[in-house]
């Protein structure tokens, strides 16, 4: 009846884990408790959970990310705290327990903080961008975020039910293969990653064809803002990288439930063509998420240098050229698993050309910045610490990939400094600046300034004081991933990086603080014309937070700069002489229901409750055929309405002056 | 302010960190190569980190005295010099990389008087075996071999992948089941050292690390004659035992192996099944 499930799964073989179980469980009690209180629960399903609307779907990809970031970060914090008191003794955690928390840290990170966070980011912003009204499927937008949600959830539940997997975020047979890992925990990091691999898959797919069939007229590819230009190299990546991904979390799946031996030792398996699967994968995702990104910084540094982006032409081309790159580098993931020094010198070679076209990046936003009027906006913050930081990382991995030199430095804490390198002050940063950045258009009122500044100075210094120290113990030559250790000489780096994990906790605080303190004062602080900051681009062009059409009538572009021009020309704010009536997507409940659905497919397969697969499969089909049977997805918001709305948006533009 | 402190005690002992500090001649290599491409490097990266914060301070908003050029956004020599700057870095280290790469080619025997010494290591749960062909002998969690002579080490693994490091003196290469990877060592003198799996394998990972210790000629002979004394014998019957999973192992010594030991351990993850495997670097 239950399969594997019995009341062992219960974390009761340790108080630690019994206690993150209870604050998971906790957590959910309370935000159920919270909208009962408030009687939300309506609000929440008819606005929130059953919109199709691109701006309500990125905000949730982005409350997604940042809870699952908070998850994320208290395992980074247990790690450091683990390493920082494990010389020649236990620490705190077994080895069974640590060896889950970095696993998951990793897991999270990638697929459900920064997958989500990228995600929601592009959601809310490149319709805008792009002047069109929604995306090119609104109802595979809706599935693409629920089935996201349901990995998170059950990677969220195997701390409550059964433990998740020790095989780090990569899962490398045959160490995760069922000879060695019989457990739940592997399947659980499999289940995860493929249910929200395919709403990735169909993300990228939903971006392509909106960013190239739903731009407003005269919006030609060269006047495409820099951050749909990665928005679409990125898109594009995700469409052909995430397969792959796919496909070797499958076949482990097969080998794991059906006694397959596509990776396993013996019979035939080999262990290695999963690694170049999940790399063919891997490297591409580094530029999924990290192009956009670059895409933020540069909007960003544009807008608060109050000047044109340098080199828009390079930047494009710079983009593009990453984005084909990206597929020929994986292989420096695994110079050590001894190919031929012409198979190793190729890559190594190949990845150091990946750093030509960034290298381009940073010299077009410095000579951006070059006698700029730049005003240190929390979102500007972020991208100076942004450069500033990541070349240091570049240069680590130029030296990471020279094979010989990574023979010395694989596998070591020099490897976790260099990729946190990359991605923190290149991915993270950048999502935080576009999120500080876009906050008022998204809900219409500013977000705190001096919250955010605290926020981008902690987190700075926390992650020199974090990760400058596993470099050097990456040169004195410390694995990766250790429980406990020997050599005394490591400890007084481990408790600066841990001492640093407490900084960006205090960032994490304030960002805490700069949502509570901006939503007190919202009264206060409303964004009445929609450009707060004198912005270049379209999404300023309308109302903050948007209407649910976007734009009562599609903009005109014939500058890459098309608002500004749209200012400097005085036909910004100019009323149509009539409103047309305008067909919007209805919402509808299916997305959620397959996301809840999938998450049980998942639960199931994990515990082998085989009805219940079956069942929930069925549902999911059955929910397919009901939405494709519908013919009515789309409703009419009359003239009068659509006039009603844009008034009042006139009122306020008007009450301003 | 203390773990400040502790930093800096800590950072005077870096020149000793075992990277920087190698201990035999394709360590060293790797070290330099390190360097080199380090210092190649900076000449980009501090003018960056200097330009963006002297950018950032001079174009401030609240410095109107500074050039303003809201609409200049572009220029041919500055787009060029943006492309060639990293282009010509990159061909530097490219350069570098291909031929280091070739002469440092883990599989490739070091050039020496000297035949070199054969090692067979196989990877456990979780500890290390060195089965040395020649001598007959096989040693737990103990690498030992004359400085001044090339180990010739033959790697693979009895369990999931491993990666087998010895940061002063070689670096590192994975040992994987059912494959045999190769790697080259040499100690310019003799000393003691400290070899890891880098590789994360499971619960007893974190206590896998082993002896590796480079000695004098008659010290080896010693060493050998002292392992050979014990009488424990390694070969089909015995081996099992070793292979379970076992944490922090003493060092063990067998005096006696079975010649095709090592051989066996691979073909038995590649007899089993399909005849034709992934074909194996040798």
């Amino acid at each position: 009846m239950f399969g594997k499930l019995t009341i062992d799964a219960l974390p009761f073989y340790s108080p630690i884990a019994a206690g993150g179980a209870a604050v998971t469980v906790g957590g959910a009690l309370l935000v159920a408790v919270v909208l009962t209180y408030l009687k939300a629960w309506k609000y929440l399903w008819t606005d929130w959970l059953t919109s199709v609307d691109h701006k309500r779907i990125g905000i949730m990809y982005v409350v997604l990310a940042l809870i699952m970031l908070l998850r994320g970060f208290v395992d980074a914090l247990m790690m450091r705290a683990q390493q920082a008191m494990a010389l020649n003794a236990g620490g705190y955690l077994p080895p069974e327990h640590f060896d889950q928390i970095f696993s998951s840290h990793g897991t999270i990170m990638i697929f459900f903080m920064a997958m989500p966070f990228m995600t929601g980011l592009m959601n809310v912003i490149v319709p805008l961008q792009i002047g069109t009204r929604d995306v090119a499927f609104p109802w595979l937008n809706a599935v693409s975020l629920w089935l996201s949600a349901a990995g998170a959830a059950l990677v969220m539940v195997s701390l409550v039910i059964g433990k998740f997997s020790t095989a780090g975020w990569t899962g490398y047979p045959p160490y995760s293969g069922v000879e060695y890992n019989p457990g739940v925990g592997v399947d659980y990091w499999i289940w995860a990653i493929l249910i929200s691999g395919v709403g990735s898959t169909m993300s990228g797919i939903n971006f392509i064809v909106t960013i190239l069939k739903r731009r407003a007229p005269g919006m030609t590819l060269m006047r495409m803002t820099p951050f749909v230009w990665t928005a679409l190299v990125a898109s594009v990546l995700m469409a052909f990288a995430f397969p792959a991904i796919t496909v070797a979390c499958g076949l482990l799946a097969l080998d794991r439930l059906a006694g397959m031996h596509f990776f396993t030792n013996a019979h035939g398996g080999n262990m290695m063509n999963y690694v170049n699967l999940f790399w063919i994968w891997g490297h591409p995702e580094v530029y999924i998420l990290i192009l956009p990104a670059f895409g933020i910084f540069s909007e960003v540094v544009s807008t608060f240098s109050r000047k044109r982006l340098f080199g828009y032409e390079s930047l494009v081309y710079a983009t593009a050229a990453i984005g084909i790159l990206s597929f020929t580098v994986w292989l420096h993931h695994f110079f050590t698993m001894g190919s031929s020094a012409n198979v190793n010198a190729f890559f190594g070679v190949m990845t150091m050309i990946i750093a030509v076209p960034t290298g381009v990046k940073v010299f077009n936003w410095l000579l951006t910045m070059y006698r700029g009027r730049i005003e240190f906006h929390p979102s500007m913050m972020w991208s100076i610490g942004f450069i500033v930081t990541f070349v240091i990382g570049g240069m680590t991995g130029v030296l990471l990939a020279i094979p010989p030199a990574d023979f010395l430095m694989h596998n070591t804490t020099f490897l976790v400094a260099h990729f946190h390198n990359m991605i923190i002050p290149g991915v993270l940063f950048g999502y935080l600046a576009g999120y500080m950045y876009w906050f008022p258009k998204a809900f219409g009122f500013a977000f705190h300034r001096g919250w955010g500044l605290g926020a981008f100075w902690c987190w700075i210094i926390g992650f020199y004081l974090a990760f400058m120290p596993l470099y050097l113990l990456g040169l004195k030559g410390m694995p990766r991933r250790m429980e406990t250790y020997n050599d005394p000489t490591w400890q007084p780096y481990l408790l600066v990086a841990a001492s640093g994990a407490v900084v960006v906790l205090c960032g994490i605080g304030c960002m805490v603080m700069q949502l509570y303190v901006s939503i007190r004062d919202r009264a206060k602080t409303r964004d009445l014309t929609g450009d707060p900051f004198d912005g270049r681009t379209l999404e300023w062009s309308t109302s903050s937070p948007p209407p649910p059409y976007n734009f009562a009538v599609i903009p005109t572009v014939s500058d890459r700069e098309a608002f500004l021009e749209m200012k400097e020309k005085g036909t910004a704010y100019r009323r149509p002489a009539a409103y047309e009536p305008i067909r919007v997507p209805s919402n509808t409940p299916i997305g959620v229901i397959l996301g809840a659905f999938g998450f049980v497919l998942g639960f199931a397969m994990v515990w082998h409750i085989w009805w219940l697969v079956l069942a929930s499969g069925l549902v999911m089909f059955a929910a397919v055929i009901v939405r494709s049977s519908n013919d009515d997805q789309e409703f009419t918001m009359s003239a009068s309405e659509v006039k009603r709305i844009e008034d009042q948006r006139y009122r306020q533009l008007g009450s301003r002056s | 302010m203390t773990a400040g402190v502790a930093f800096f005690v800590g950072a005077c002992d870096l020149k000793r960190a075992a990277v920087i500090d190698p201990k035999g001649p394709i360590a060293l290599a790797e070290r330099n190569l390190l360097f080199d491409a380090f210092c190649v490097m900076m000449l980009v990266i501090v003018p960056v980190i200097v330009l963006t914060l002297l950018f950032a301070y001079r174009y401030r908003a609240s410095n109107t005295k500074a050039v303003y050029t809201p609409t200049w956004a572009n220029s041919v020599r500055l787009d060029a010099l943006t492309w060639l700057i990293p282009a010509l870095i990159v061909m530097a280290v490219a350069v570098l990389l291909w031929r280091s790469t070739h002469r440092l080619d883990p599989y490739r025997p070091l050039e020496s008087k000297e035949a070199p010494l054969d090692v067979q290591v196989v990877a456990q749960d979780w500890k290390w075996l060195f089965i040395y062909p020649e001598q007959g002998i096989a040693v737990v969690n103990q690498l030992a071999f004359p400085a001044g002579r090339p180990v010739s080490l033959r790697i693979t693994s009895d369990t999931v992948m491993n990666s087998f490091y010895v940061p002063q003196l070689a670096g590192q290469i994975y040992a994987m089941a059912g494959m045999q990877t190769r790697l080259q060592m040499l100690a310019d003198q003799p000393g003691t050292f400290v070899g890891r799996n880098s590789q994360y394998s499971g619960g007893g990972y974190s206590q896998q690390h082993f002896e590796v210790q480079a000695m004098s000629q008659a010290d080896f002979d010693a060493w050998v004659a002292r392992a050979k004394q014990g009488g424990a014998v390694l070969d089909a019957t015995t081996y099992p035992a070793l292979a379970a999973k076992s944490r922090a192992n003493p060092i063990t010594y067998y005096s006696t192996v079975e010649p095709r030991l090592f051989d066996s351990i691979i073909d038995k993850y590649r007899h089993s099944g399909h005849a034709h495997s992934a074909p194996v670097r040798r």
